[in-house]
This record gives C-alpha cells, structure tokens and sequence, in this order.
C-alpha cells in the first residue's frame, strides 16, 4: 500500500488519539480522568467518521457519545462515589478471563466485518459522502420499522425516569 | 456606481481572499484559503466582544442610573483595551490541590469549540467557512462540547462553589438544549435541508417586496421566541444565570480561575452567546439577506451584523430588566413550559404546510399556539394571585 502523506497522517493521528483515549481509559487510576480520555477516545472514533466522509454519523457521535454519555458517566461517577479517590484497585479479575473476552469480540467483530457485503466493495462503490438526505429516506421508507421501535423504547425509558423522580404520594 | 459597484462591495471580502491566496505558490493555496478564514474569525468577533463589553458596561449603566465606565478614552471608549492589558499582566494564580492538566485544559477546550461554532455560520453571501451538508448537527455536536470544559473547569478547581456551579451549569444546558434543538428542527422540517447556507438562500428570497424571512410566519415567529429563550439559557446569560449567581455561589464554576484563564472564559461565554445569536439570525431572521427589497445595496455582511449587533442591545436589555430564576423554576420552565411550546409549534408547521395560503392559514396557526400558550401559562401559574405590590416606606 502506497504511503499517502495528505490522507493517512489524518487517519494515523486519528486512530493514534482514539487508542491513545481507550488505553488511558481504562490504565489511569483516578475515574474522572479515566472518563475524561474515554470522551477523547470517542472523540477520535468521531474523527475517523469524518475522516471517511460520514458527515452525519460523525456529528451525531460527538453529540450523542461526547455531549451526553461522557457527561452522564462523569455523572454517575461523582454520585455514587468519591471522585477524588486515587486508591481504586487498578485491575480486576483475572487477566486470562480478560483476555479470552477480548479475544473473542474482535473475533466475532472481525468475522462479522469480513462477511459483509462491505469487504467485498471497491472504493469506486461508495460515493464521497453519504448524503444526510439519503440516511433520512432510507430511515423512513426501508427502516421505518426500526425507527419506530427505537422510539417507543425512549418512550418507555422517558416514563420509567418520571415514574421514578415523582415525589411518593402520602398514604 | 451601478449595481455592478453595490455586488463588487458585497463579495469584496471574497476578492480580498482569492488576491492574497493568488501571490502564494499553488502547493499553499488550499491551505492559505483554509487559514485566512480562520484569521478572520479569529480576529473579526473577539474585537465584537471587546465593542460589547464598553455598549453592555454602559448600557447596564444607564438602565440603572448611572453612567458606566468613562474615564479611559473619549466617553470611555478605551476601556476594553485598558481591562485586556489587565488581565494580561494579572497575576496568575493556580490554587494547590486543583488537578492541573484537567484544570488548564478546560478553557482551552471552551475556547476551542466556541471559535469552531463560527466555522459553519454563513456571514454574508458566499462568505462562509466551512459550507457544510450537515452544518447545523455540527453546531449543535461542537456545542454540546463546552457542557464538558465546565465540567472539567468546576471539577478541577477542588471546591465547593465550583463544582456546584458546574452542576447547575451542565443541568441548566442539557435541559434548555432540548428545547433549543426543538425549536431548530422546525426550521429543518420546512426548509428540507440542514445545511445553514441553503437555510439563509431560502429566506433571501422576495415576494412583494418582502423577504421570505422565516419570522414573518406564525410558526417562526414562536420558534425565534422559543429559540432565543433556550438560548440565553443556554449561554448562562441573566436571567439565566444560576451557574455564576455572583450572590449565592461567587461565579460558579470559573471561581478558582485568575488573570487570562478567567479572560478566557469571560471571552468563551460571550463567543458563545454571539454564536447561538449567530444561529437564530441565520434560521429565523434571514441571516445575510436584507428585509426589504429596496435595501439591497447594503453589503450582505454588513445586514449580518446589523443583526447581531440588535440581538446583543437586546440581550443586555434583557440582563438589566429581569431578575434570576430559582433552579426549580429555571428546571420547570424548560420541562413544563418550553418543552411542550416546542412540540406543539411543530404541530403548526404542519398546518402552516398544508393548508392553502392566505389569511385563514395565518388565523389558524396563531390560534393553535395562542390557546396552548395560554393554557399552559395559566396551569403554571397555579393558584397563584398577583396583587398590585404596596409600599410601606417608598411611594
């Protein structure tokens, strides 16, 4: 493979940010930090969509994984424990139950890639970006079905949260 | 002077940039294009942040009695060269036990991203920087990221008070972004498209004489009250202001910041107030475009600016007029009040769509916001009684 220095110096830095987040992530002992390097690693992934063309599932990656999940893992860490708290064990379990997971969903990932129609297509079958306008008709005609499932689910979630926060009634 | 004088005005930004990227040799074109957008951006709206903080120091001044700054300069006009010099030389303190990296990072990152706010935001005809498919996702995805710079910034100073501020700042900004988002998705659904450019070339054209601004129809009319509520609060402006309530919490999640890290910020939260004031110009007040069609010898740029500069006399009118929310009524306004506006103002734009032009539809659609805006003001107004105030001491 040829050696494109204007295309691949974007995609090494790229790639080096978002492995660069996920080991931080999960090495560094104090929480907030380790949430903060898994916001930068889902900020690289984010990168490489746009780096591919994918306009708007970049975006939305950024909106929905670095605007709302970082800030409610970074969240969830504060109210249920001490954020400051640097004596954490570092690693849990046993490394060889760690490893055969990890083993095997890149396995099951790798295979799954190689069996798609998208390891067979040539760089020529996709266009340079795929039209926001396209992913919104495809959504609403072929996977409307999808779609509507999702959103009945956000409903129920919406209700379980009020159900919850409601004041209990005096008996 | 002809119109050929008045459109070489309009694109004279334009001709600038293709004379100073003709005298590079062509390897650094592309970039030079790419880095003169960025000069200008950097340069053109700090120095509209530097105008607003001498027009806000005296407007607020007058709107309370009294003068303002204006020792430094001609009627006080020097003072933001004289408050830059000292925050410049301020001493810069970084108080023990903050997390350092964590802690001058964040306002990196709030500068960062609020500068990047402008990259999509077209100024005037052709003059934008960066002219998106999806342009107003990415405004929306760059500014979700300044909810993470306040986090870091309350968290890593170590105290109280900033850490409380940064907790109801990132509250009061993920509540207000829904209806923000909300309120722009109508804008969307009517224009098919999110790109901001083709947004504003949509609005920039003339029927009687009048533009096709998206204010003049009752469903943008609602969107722009309803956007620019969500955007004061989503920029932390009074009476929005809990995340710095100077009275309660000192100023929030900026406390533990000192000489040009606390400029930062100050210039960050401006930037972002200029940028979603950018962003309702753009969806609802026609961006570029002129009202009328007699005025369209005024520069593009210049009707941009016009309007952003109405919308920040007005924010300060807005500061110096009403006082601060409660953080339950700040949370209940969003969730009872704003949010159901929203939903019921797309309800409107689908009338507005398929109802035949003409006076009925106008009738329609104001009634169908005015009842529920009723309805709903009444519910949450609650038995409340408001009685004419009586004073014991003062007449």
């Amino acid at each position: 493979m040829n050696w494109r220095p204007e295309v691949d110096v974007a995609f090494v830095s790229l790639a080096a940010l978002t492995i660069g987040g996920g080991i931080a992530a999960i090495s560094l002992r104090n929480l907030i930090h380790c949430a903060l390097c898994f916001a930068t690693c889902l900020l690289g992934i984010a990168g490489i969509f746009l780096w591919l063309g994918a306009q708007f599932v970049g975006f939305a990656q950024i909106l929905v994984y670095v605007g709302a999940i970082s800030i409610l893992v970074v969240f969830a860490i504060l109210l249920t424990r001490g954020a400051g708290n640097e004596n954490g064990q570092r690693w849990f379990g046993s490394p060889l139950v760690s490893a055969t997971i990890a083993v095997l969903l890149a396995g099951v990932l790798l295979a799954s890639l190689v069996a798609s129609n998208h390891a067979k297509a040539t760089a020529a079958q996709y266009s340079a970006s795929a039209p926001v306008a396209a992913i919104g008709q495809k959504l609403m005609t072929s996977h409307v079905l999808a779609l509507e499932i999702i959103a009945l689910m956000l409903t129920a979630a919406l209700l379980g949260a009020v159900t919850l926060a409601m004041p209990e009634r005096k008996r | 002077m002809g119109q050929g004088f008045f459109h070489d005005l309009d694109q004279l930004p334009i001709y600038a940039k293709h004379w100073i990227v003709d005298l590079l040799p062509t390897d650094f074109r592309p970039l030079a294009s790419v880095l003169l957008g960025i000069v200008a951006i950097l340069a053109v709206f700090p120095g509209l942040f530097a105008i607003t903080t001498i027009l806000e120091r005296k407007g607020l001044g007058r709107i309370q009695n009294r003068y303002g700054p204006n020792r430094v300069g001609p009627f006080g006009l020097l003072q933001p060269a004289a408050d830059g010099l000292k925050t410049i030389f301020k001493e810069n303190i970084v108080p023990e036990g903050t997390d350092k990296i964590v802690y001058v990072l964040a306002p990196v990152l709030l500068i960062v991203s609020t500068f990047l706010l402008y990259s999509v935001l077209p100024i005037g005809r052709n003059i934008v920087a960066l002219d998106l498919d999806a342009g107003i996702l990415f405004f929306f995805a760059v500014g979700t990221s300044t909810e993470l710079a306040v986090f870091m910034a309350g968290w890593s100073s170590r105290n109280k008070y900033s850490m409380l501020g940064a907790m109801r700042a990132i509250a009061q900004m993920i509540s207000y972004e829904l209806p923000l988002v909300l309120s722009t998705l109508v804008v969307i659904m009517m224009a098919g498209t999110l790109s901001l450019v083709k947004i504003v070339e949509q609005q920039a054209t003339f029927h009687n004489g009048i533009a096709h601004w998206n204010l003049f129809t009752p469903w943008g009319l609602a969107g722009f009250v309803l956007f620019l509520i969500a955007a004061t609060a989503e920029s932390n402006r009074s009476p929005f202001d809990l995340p710095e309530g100077e009275s309660e919490i000192i100023a929030g999640y900026y406390l533990e910041y000192s000489g040009f890290k606390f400029a930062l910020f100050f210039l960050g939260e401006y930037l972002g107030l200029f940028a979603v004031s950018g962003m309702a110009i753009t969806l609802f007040l026609g961006g570029w475009s002129a009202p009328f069609d007699f005025l369209w010898f005024i520069p593009s740029y210049a009707w941009f600016f016009i309007k952003l500069l109405a919308l920040i006399c007005f924010f300060i009118w807005i500061r110096g007029t009403l006082p601060r929310l409660r953080m339950d009524q700040l949370m209940s306004f969003a969730w009872k009040f704003m949010l159901p506006m929203c939903l019921v103002n797309f309800v409107v734009a689908i009338v507005w769509r398929f109802m035949p032009a003409g006076i009925g539809r106008i009738l329609v659609c104001f009634t169908l916001i005015a009842i529920p805006y009723v309805a709903l003001a009444r519910a949450m107004a609650g038995k409340r009684e408001f009685r004419k105030r009586t004073y014991e001491l003062a007449t």
